[in-house]
C-alpha cells in the first residue's frame, strides 16, 4: 500500500501511533534513566550475578518454551482429535489452571515439595534411606511455570486443530501418511500461527515474573531488577536493566513473526473431526488428567485445606467487598483493553503496511514488563504531567492515583494477550464477505453490524475473558497505582506473603481462583459452542 | 468541529478527575504504609474512634511507595510514610522524602538509637532477629554469635533465608559496621560454606526445615518464630539470643516519618505521636508479636517468656547507610 501517495496525514496512522505512544510513555521513562551513568551497579552486576542471571534466564525460557509446547499442543491435539473416557470434561478442565495465579502454584510446589513438605515426609517414613531431593531445582521452576501457562498454546492450538477440520487430516492419509507424519507434516504446520501466539504469550509471562521465580529464590533477569532497586537502591540501573528486557522481547517478537512467514490463520470452514476411540484411549484420559490434577485440583485443594482454618478469621464483609471490587476491576479493564485491541487490530488490517505493523507491535510489548517497573514508568510519567497541570490550572494531583492510572498499566501490560485472539478473530473475516454486504446495499455501520460482528464475537469475548483473568490475578502495578480503597484479593495476597504468611494467603488465594473461575467457565462455554 | 476539538482535552480532564479522589477533607491524614493492613488498621481505627481524625491509606513495597512519592514530589497527598526497616526509612531521607520533626513526645518516647537524629523518622516498634535452633539436636551451650555460626562446626547444619531480603541485609550492614567488611565478608563466606541446603525464600520455611531435621540452627526474625509457636506450642526449637557477649542482638524497626510535602503535616506529626504512646505500642507490637520502640512499655507475655536480651545499641539507620556495600558483600560471597 502505498502511504506516500496521499500528502494528508494518514489517521489510521495517527490513532494507531496514539495507542503505541501510550504503551511508549512509561518505556521513554525507562529509557530516560540511560541519562544517568549506573556504571559502578553494572559493574558490580557483572562482575558477580549477572551471567548467572542470565543463564538462569535462558534456561527457564528454554525449559518453559518446550514445557507449555509440549502440553499445551499435544493436549490440544488429544482434545480437538481423539476420543478417550472423559473428554468432554477434560476439555474444559484443561482450562482451569488459567485460574491460578503463577506465584501461588509456586508456594503450594515448593512448601508440598521441600524437605519440611508432606510428601518428602512421608518418603522419610517409608524409606528410611530416602536422603531427600530439592524442592527448588531449576526443573522444578520449570514444570511449575509450564502448567501455569500450558493454557495459552493449549487454547489457541485447541481452536486451530478443531477448524483444519476433517478434511485436511484425510487427505493426507489418503496420499499415503501415517497417522503420525500426517500430524507433524499436515496438521501442526497449519496450527503453527496460533500455537506461536500462544508460546509468545507465555513465553513473554516467564520473562516479565517475578513473583514465582522469589519463592523458589531461583533468580532471573527479572531478579537483578528488583535487586538494583530495593537493594541497592537504583532505580535508574532497575529501569536500564528493564528496558534491555524489552529489546530481548522485540527481538523475540521480531523472529516469531518471521518464522511465521506468510502462515495465516485460515477458516477452513471444513467439517469437524470425528474422533475415533483408539486402543489407547485409557492411556490419553490418564495423561491429560494427570495435568489437570497436578495443576488445578491438586494445588486447589492444598489451599482449601489451609483455608479451612482461616475461613472464621479472615472471611468478613470486607472480604466480599474485595472479591467484588476484584471482578469489577477484571472485567471494566478488561473491555477497555479488548476495545483498543480491536482497534488496533482493524487498523492493521486497514493499512497493512510496514510503519502500521511496527506500531501495533510496540503496542503489545508492555505484556513483558515487570508489573513493578511497568507501574514505576507510569507513576513517574504521570506525575510530571500533574505537575504541568498543578501549575496550569492549580490542580491537585489528578492523575496518580486515579484509576485512569490503573487502567493504563492494565492496557500496557495486557494488550498483546487481547490482541492474539482479536486479531485472529478479524482475519477469518474474509474481506469478501463484507464487500459482499456493501454490494447488497447495506451501509458501513450495518454491514458491520450484521457480517462482521458475529463473525468476530467469540475471539473478542475469549480476549475479554483471557484479559479480566490476567488483571484479576495482576499483583505488583495494581498495588502501586490502585486509589484509595481500591484493595483487590492480589493485594490481600501480597500483605499476607510480604510477611511470609503464605498459609493465611490461601484463602484470599482460593477466593481469587474462584472469582477467575468464572471467566473460564463463560470461556469454556464459548469454545462449546464455536 | 474546532470548537469540539478545544473541549476535548478538558473534557477528558475532566472525565479522568471523575475517576480520580476528591480533594480531602482537613480533618485527614493519608498514609502510605507497607505494613499489612490487618495489623495496622487497628490502630488506625482506634486513633479514629478517639479523634474523630479519619485516616486513608495505601499499602505496598517501602520502595514502591518510596518512587510514588518521588515522582509525586509537591503534590503528594501523603502525610505520612510508615513502613517496616530502618534502612527503607533511611533510603526515603535519601531522597528527601521526609521532613524533620521536633517533638518532644516523640523524643520522650523513642529510644535515641532507634530513630533519625534529625528527627525525619521515628522507631515503632522493634524487630529481634537471632538465632533459631533445634532442641533435640542442639545445646544451648554450643551457640554464642552470629559470627560462630560460621565456624567449622555448623558444617552443614545452617539454614538461611535469601539475601535478597532486606532484614539479613540490615544484618550484615550492621557486621560490616562492627566488624569491618574483610571480616564480615569472611563470616558471610563461612555462612554459605555451612548451609544444609539452597536458602530459603522466607524465615517459615528456615524454622521448617530445622524442625524436619534438614538442618540444626537458622537465624529468624523473632515474631516468626512467635507465630509458629502460638499454633504449636510443643514446637522443638527455641530462640538463642546472639551476641550477648559483644555488640548484642541485632535489632531492626518498623517506623514512620512525616513526608516532606505533608499537606496536613500538623495531623500527621499528632497520629505519629499517638502511635509512640503506649495504647498504640501495644496494638502494634502485640498485633505482630513484635517488641515496642517505647522503652516504657512491656512486649507481650507470649513474648516476654523468651527472655530478656542484651539489644544491639548501634543506630538502627546504619542498616540504610551499608545496606548497598552489604548486598554487594553478599553477592561476593555467593549468598543468594
Amino acid at each position: 500500500m502505498p502511504v506516500t501517495a496521499d500528502r494528508r496525514p494518514d489517521r489510521y496512522l495517527i490513532i494507531a501511533g496514539a495507542l503505541a505512544l501510550a504503551v511508549l510513555l512509561p518505556v521513554a521513562v525507562l529509557l530516560s534513566a540511560w541519562r544517568g551513568d549506573e556504571s559502578e551497579t553494572w559493574r558490580h552486576l557483572v562482575d558477580t550475578v549477572l551471567w548467572r542471571l542470565l543463564g538462569h534466564t535462558a534456561w527457564l525460557v528454554i525449559g518453559v518454551g518446550i514445557g507449555v509446547l509440549l502440553l499445551g499442543a499435544s493436549l490440544a491435539w488429544l482434545v480437538a482429535t481423539q476420543d478417550f473416557p472423559g473428554r468432554r470434561v477434560l476439555d474444559w478442565a484443561l482450562l482451569l489452571p488459567l485460574a491460578m495465579p503463577a506465584y501461588v502454584l509456586a508456594f503450594v510446589v515448593v512448601q508440598g515439595l521441600d524437605y519440611a513438605g508432606p510428601v518428602q515426609t512421608a518418603l522419610r517414613q517409608w524409606w528410611p534411606g530416602f536422603s531427600g531431593f530439592s524442592a527448588r531445582h531449576p526443573l522444578w521452576v520449570i514444570a511449575t511455570l509450564s502448567l501455569v501457562f500450558y493454557p495459552y498454546v493449549y487454547m489457541l492450538a485447541r481452536l486451530a486443530f478443531l477448524t483444519q477440520g476433517r478434511a485436511v487430516m484425510e487427505q493426507a492419509r489418503l496420499l499415503g501418511r501415517g497417522p503420525w507424519a500426517a500430524f507433524f507434516q499436515v496438521a501442526l504446520p497449519m496450527a503453527r500461527p496460533a500455537i506461536a501466539a500462544g508460546l509468545a504469550l507465555a513465553l513473554m509471562e516467564t520473562l516479565a515474573d517475578f513473583g514465582a521465580v522469589s519463592v523458589f529464590n531461583f533468580d532471573t533477569f527479572t531478579t537483578a531488577i528488583y535487586k538494583s532497586w530495593y537493594g541497592l537502591f537504583n532505580l535508574a540501573a532497575a529501569a536500564q536493566l528493564a528496558s534491555l528486557l524489552l529489546l530481548f522481547v522485540l527481538l523475540a517478537l521480531w523472529l516469531e513473526r518471521r518464522g511465521r512467514g506468510r502462515a495465516r490463520y485460515g477458516d477452513r470452514g471444513g467439517r469437524p473431526m470425528v474422533a475415533v476411540r483408539s486402543r489407547w484411549a485409557w492411556l490419553m484420559t490418564c495423561y491429560a488428567g494427570l495435568v489437570v490434577v497436578l495443576a488445578f485440583v491438586l494445588p486447589a485443594g492444598r489451599l482449601l485445606y489451609w483455608t479451612l482454618d482461616e475461613v472464621a478469621r479472615g472471611l468478613d464483609a470486607r472480604f466480599m467487598s474485595l472479591a467484588l471490587r476484584t471482578l469489577t476491576l477484571g472485567i471494566s479493564a478488561g473491555v477497555l483493553v479488548v476495545g483498543l485491541a480491536s482497534v488496533l487490530a482493524w487498523l492493521q488490517r486497514l493499512r497493512p503496511h510496514r510503519l502500521m505493523r511496527a506500531l501495533v507491535r510496540t503496542a503489545t510489548m508492555g505484556y513483558a514488563l515487570p508489573g513493578s517497573v511497568l507501574a514505576v514508568g507510569i507513576v513517574i510519567g504521570f506525575a510530571a504531567i500533574d505537575r504541568q497541570l498543578g501549575q496550569w490550572f492549580g490542580w491537585r494531583q489528578l492523575l496518580v492515583g486515579s484509576l485512569g492510572a490503573l487502567f493504563l498499566a492494565y492496557v500496557i501490560r495486557f494488550m498483546a494477550v487481547a490482541f492474539g485472539p482479536v486479531e485472529s478473530a478479524l482475519e477469518r473475516v474474509r474481506p469478501a464477505l463484507l464487500d459482499a454486504a456493501r454490494t447488497l446495499g447495506a451501509p458501513p455501520l450495518e454491514a458491520a453490524r450484521r457480517v462482521l460482528l458475529p463473525m468476530v464475537a467469540p475471539g473478542l469475548i475469549t480476549a475479554l475473558l483471557l484479559v479480566g483473568i490476567d488483571i484479576m490475578k495482576e499483583m505488583p502495578a495494581t498495588l502501586l497505582l490502585r486509589p484509595f480503597g481500591w484493595d483487590t484479593l492480589a493485594v490481600r495476597i501480597y500483605e499476607l506473603t510480604a510477611e511470609g504468611e503464605w498459609q493465611r494467603a490461601a484463602l484470599p488465594s482460593l477466593a481469587l481462583v474462584a472469582v477467575g473461575l468464572l471467566p473460564v467457565y463463560l470461556l469454556v462455554r464459548r469454545l462449546r459452542h464455536s | 468541529m474546532t470548537v469540539l476539538r478545544r473541549l476535548a482535552l478538558p473534557a477528558l480532564a475532566l472525565l479522568v478527575a471523575a475517576c480520580s479522589e476528591q480533594p480531602e477533607p482537613k480533618n485527614e491524614v493519608v498514609v502510605y504504609t507497607s505494613r499489612n493492613d490487618e495489623l495496622i488498621k487497628p490502630v488506625f481505627d482506634a486513633y479514629t474512634e478517639q479523634t474523630g481524625v479519619s485516616i486513608r491509606y495505601i499499602t505496598d513495597n517501602a520502595g514502591a511507595l518510596a518512587a510514588r512519592l518521588k515522582a509525586e514530589g509537591e503534590q503528594s497527598p501523603a502525610d505520612l510514610l510508615v513502613t517496616v526497616d530502618a534502612g527503607n526509612l533511611w533510603q526515603a531521607t535519601q531522597e528527601d522524602l521526609l521532613q524533620s520533626v521536633e517533638s518532644t513526645v516523640l523524643e520522650g518516647n523513642v529510644p535515641e538509637h532507634l530513630r533519625d537524629e534529625q528527627g525525619r523518622w521515628f522507631g515503632l516498634t522493634q524487630r529481634a532477629r537471632t538465632i533459631v535452633y533445634s532442641t533435640e539436636r542442639v545445646q544451648p551451650s554450643e551457640l554464642s554469635s552470629y559470627e560462630a555460626l560460621a565456624d567449622e562446626q555448623w558444617k552443614g547444619r545452617l539454614c538461611l533465608r535469601t539475601s535478597k531480603k532486606v532484614y539479613n541485609q540490615s544484618l550484615v550492614a550492621t557486621m560490616i559496621e562492627r566488624l569491618g567488611e574483610e571480616e564480615a565478608e569472611r563470616v558471610v563466606r563461612g555462612w554459605v560454606d555451612n548451609l544444609a541446603t539452597d536458602v530459603f525464600a522466607n524465615d517459615n520455611a528456615v524454622m521448617e526445615a530445622i524442625i524436619a531435621g534438614q538442618c540444626d540452627v537458622g537465624i529468624v526474625n523473632t515474631y516468626y518464630f512467635g507465630r509458629l509457636q502460638r499454633d504449636n506450642p510443643q514446637l522443638p526449637l527455641k530462640l538463642f539470643w546472639a551476641n550477648q557477649d559483644s555488640s548484642g542482638t541485632h535489632v531492626n524497626i518498623s517506623g514512620g516519618g512525616v513526608t516532606r510535602n505533608a499537606p496536613n503535616r500538623e495531623a500527621a506529626v499528632a497520629l505519629l505521636e499517638w502511635m509512640s504512646k503506649p495504647e498504640a505500642q501495644k496494638l502494634l507490637a502485640d498485633g505482630n508479636l513484635e517488641y515496642p520502640a517505647s522503652s516504657g512499655v512491656e512486649a507481650a507475655e507470649q513474648v516476654k517468656a523468651w527472655g530478656d536480651f542484651k539489644a544491639d545499641d548501634l543506630n538502627v539507620s546504619v542498616a540504610g547507610s551499608r545496606q548497598v556495600e552489604a548486598v554487594k558483600l553478599m553477592d561476593r560471597a555467593g549468598y543468594r
